[in-house]
């Protein structure tokens, strides 16, 4: 036969799960809280919005001309720049948003190698990086509706919030972190289709809940742990950024430890730090820890557990 | 005590409807038969044929060239052509006997030794090791030698694989159904070496009618039972399905016998029962003919060394161009580029496929996203050890449990960046292999 066939090693099919599918279940996943951060905020959310997506893929867009290397199509820059959006206030300077846009992408991402070699979420990053440069604009939440103060902040200063509110979302705040059911049907959809699991955000939650009954000054007064639950990016960053697969341990024991760890800083963060808010600072210095945390968990093959020739009759 | 499955796994379309119901169907070669010597592992067989010599059915071609070694018999009556190197599936090229066949199938005549109650444990692995009998379920390791362990006494289970969880492959299937008694028979003839030892007819639950059949003829078995283990691949690997039907872990530098089991595929146990009660070496197997690119799917009975493309022309040849043509099931197979090779003992299936997965989708990064994690039998980061494969980095790679990969291909499959992991590590493995042999 002077024909060949095409030979490959096995195996020889392939599940249909593609980089592309898991990426579009997360921008599917966000719309509930996209939308209603535009409902809540008004048409500027979503100029913020089309500005952030419109910097990260451009800035990858551009950083691919010059490598040579098209990766735009992954859909992953659209997924940074609206989850960067969610977490910017629809005050800020359209500018700012477009520079953590850049940022995102092409500091934290592509020097360091692209889609799955950045050690920080992108996104998360490039809010700290704007929060630090702009703590003013970052922290303006200021809009018709609501008086400036977030639920979390108001809260910290010993005022009553209606957690009703927060759980609808009717509260001041980023763009994408004020309702919490909206971030809670995204999470639905995410679980259901096998893209997150409960480790992390179980975890982290838990913890959380934990750590805020026992140093929070208020016990378990279910009426603070659920503001404290509702408030601030807690929903948005333990269901969407720090389940983000590149930055969170691969290992399963990993992801458990991680969780925990996201909740116990957390915890710090709000009650014993400056701000409010700590969501944010905590999931990018779990995101430095996961190289410790994936040594410290190296899963057991299979048949190595308790010494080896164990022999269960 | 028994899980009936693992963990880790994957659930891929099985493909088995395309060929499940249709009968084993007996099919002559016409052209001439190639027998490589080496159909197993282990030491090659050693010609006693010459060129010219007329051999019939059930002759020995070639005696067994150690202790982890197997003869190899002729499967039809003709006259011994040639002893060249030939293709084989693989694309290496191994010594083989060529027999022209003379379309009389004329047989040196097949009569049990003695009456098996008379039999002793010696006299019994005897006749397997001369029927050349190896694990016909891919491996092709000597059944004499897992048949042999040093304390026999210590077995106590001895496990008829009947899982058939590689998706299309149905051969496993219509034996059970078609020929339980030899399948069941077989196993008490294993039994009959282990005194202290349990049979354990392990079937996947997607074989419902296997388990029922085969719990009613079992029913007055006192040592032996049926096993409905739940379908997920691979749990016909020799470690998945020691757990599951047993709860004993093996790793890669175990053998079962080290957890007191015996593990034999259906055909290998079939093979044992026609050597020990017909005198019959091993000439003959079932191969499933299959895919979307055959025109007519189906199980054959074939005369081992017929070559693929006459066992294709039997099921009708393509309908349509297959992208891929793999000998075996999808997952472990071997990719052919040609069709004008053998089939050997290890031959359970030929599958082709329209379209070829691996080609149509481009590898891209490792988003690490954990799912080669969820699904590893062997509970190892595969995504790690290929970057570690990939860089060369043999120290890592061996520290993180590299050679406890058994390449059952789960990893590959479920990457949403397609990247070629279960490859990556295999070569590594080999190439790791290779040195301890030194």
């Amino acid at each position: 036969m002077s024909e060949l066939f095409k030979v490959s090693s096995n195996p020889h099919i392939r599940s249909k799960v593609t980089t592309n599918g898991i990426m579009l279940a997360v921008i599917i996943a966000l719309m509930p809280a996209t939308g209603f951060g535009i409902y809540n905020f008004g048409p500027r959310a979503l100029a913020v919005i089309m500005v952030t997506i419109g910097s990260t893929v451009l800035t990858e867009f551009l950083f691919g001309l010059y490598r040579k290397k098209m990766t735009i199509t992954d859909l992953s820059a659209v997924v940074t720049g609206l989850l960067l959006a969610l977490n910017l206030p629809v005050t800020i300077p359209l500018w700012m948003a477009a520079l953590g846009g850049v940022f995102a992408i092409l500091v934290v991402k592509m020097l360091f190698g692209g889609l799955g070699q950045n050690f920080m979420n992108p996104a998360l990053a490039a809010r700290c990086f704007l929060l630090i440069s702009f703590p003013t604009a970052m922290t303006a939440f200021e809009c018709d509706a609501y008086t400036g103060a977030t639920p979390l902040a108001a809260l910290k200063a010993g005022e009553q919030v209606n957690v009703m509110d927060m759980v609808i979302g009717r509260t001041a705040g980023t763009i994408g972190e004020t309702s919490v059911i909206a971030l809670i049907i995204g999470a639905c959809i995410l679980i259901l289709l096998g893209i997150i699991d409960l480790r992390i955000p179980g975890s982290y939650i838990v913890t959380f809940v934990l750590f805020v009954g026992l140093f929070g000054g208020r016990g378990f007064d279910p009426a603070y742990i659920s503001a404290q639950l509702a408030g601030g990016g807690l929903m948005l960053g333990a269901f969407f950024m720090a389940t983000d697969y590149v930055t969170r341990p691969i290992t399963v024991k990993g992801q458990y430890l991680f969780g925990i760890f996201l909740g116990i800083m957390t915890g710090i963060f709000r009650l014993f730090g400056p701000g409010a808010e700590g969501v944010s600072y905590a999931i990018i210095l779990g995101n430095l820890l996961v190289p410790l945390i994936e040594r410290i968990t190296k899963p057991t093959a299979f048949g190595y557990e308790k010494g080896g020739r164990h022999h269960e009759k | 005590m028994a899980k009936l499955t693992f963990v880790g796994g994957i659930h891929p379309y099985d493909g088995k409807e395309l060929s499940k119901d249709k009968p084993i169907q007996d099919i002559l070669p016409k052209g001439e038969l190639v027998y490589p010597l080496s159909q197993h592992i282990g030491a090659p067989a050693k010609a006693i044929v010459a060129k010219g010599d007329r051999v019939l059915a059930g002759q020995k071609i070639a005696e067994s060239g150690g202790f982890v070694s197997a003869p190899v018999y002729a499967s039809v009556s003709g006259t011994v052509k040639a002893i060249e190197p030939r293709r084989v599936v693989t694309g290496d090229l191994i010594m083989s006997i060529v027999v022209e066949n003379d379309g009389l199938y004329e047989d040196v005549g097949f009569y049990p030794s003695a009456p098996l109650e008379k039999l002793s444990r010696e006299e019994i692995i005897d006749i397997i090791r001369e029927a050349g009998i190896v694990g016909m379920g891919g491996a092709g390791f000597p059944t004499h030698v897992k048949l042999s362990p040093k304390e026999p006494e210590e077995i106590d289970y001895c496990i008829a694989n009947c899982a058939e969880c590689e998706p299309y492959l149905t051969s496993d299937y219509r034996r059970m159904l078609e020929e339980p008694e030899k399948l069941i028979g077989g196993l008490k003839i294993i039994l009959k070496l282990f005194d202290n030892a349990r049979g354990i007819l392990a079937v996947e639950d997607n074989k419902p009618d296997c388990i029922s059949l085969l719990r009613q003829l079992t029913k007055d078995e006192p040592r032996i039972s049926v096993k409905a283990l739940k379908t997920k691949y691979p749990q016909g690997g020799e470690r998945q399905l020691i757990y599951a039907t047993t709860g004993r872990k093996i790793n890669s530098t175990m053998l079962p016998a080290d957890v007191g089991c015996v593990v034999n595929n259906v055909d290998t146990v079939v093979a044992i029962y026609r050597a020990v009660t017909e005198g019959r070496p091993l000439i003959e197997r079932i191969v499933t003919v299959t895919g979307d690119a055959v025109a007519n799917p189906r199980n054959f009975r074939v005369k081992i060394g017929m070559s693929y493309q006459e066992i294709l022309d039997e099921a009708g040849g393509f309908k349509t161009t297959p992208e891929k043509i793999i000998c075996g099931g999808p997952m472990m197979g071997f990719g052919m580029f040609d069709l004008n090779v053998p089939t050997t003992k290890t031959s359970t299936a030929l599958l082709g496929l329209s379209k070829d997965d691996v080609s149509a989708m481009e590898p891209g990064p490792c988003i690490n996203c954990g799912r080669c994690v969820e699904v590893c039998p062997g509970r190892v980061i595969p995504s790690r050890l290929a970057d570690y494969a990939e860089h060369f980095d043999e120290e890592a790679f061996v520290a993180n449990h590299g050679m406890e990969c058994c390449e059952c291909g789960c990893c590959s499959f479920i990457c949403p960046a397609k990247r070629p992991l279960t490859q990556e590590i295999k070569s590594m493995r080999k190439i790791q292999l290779a040195k301890r042999k030194k």
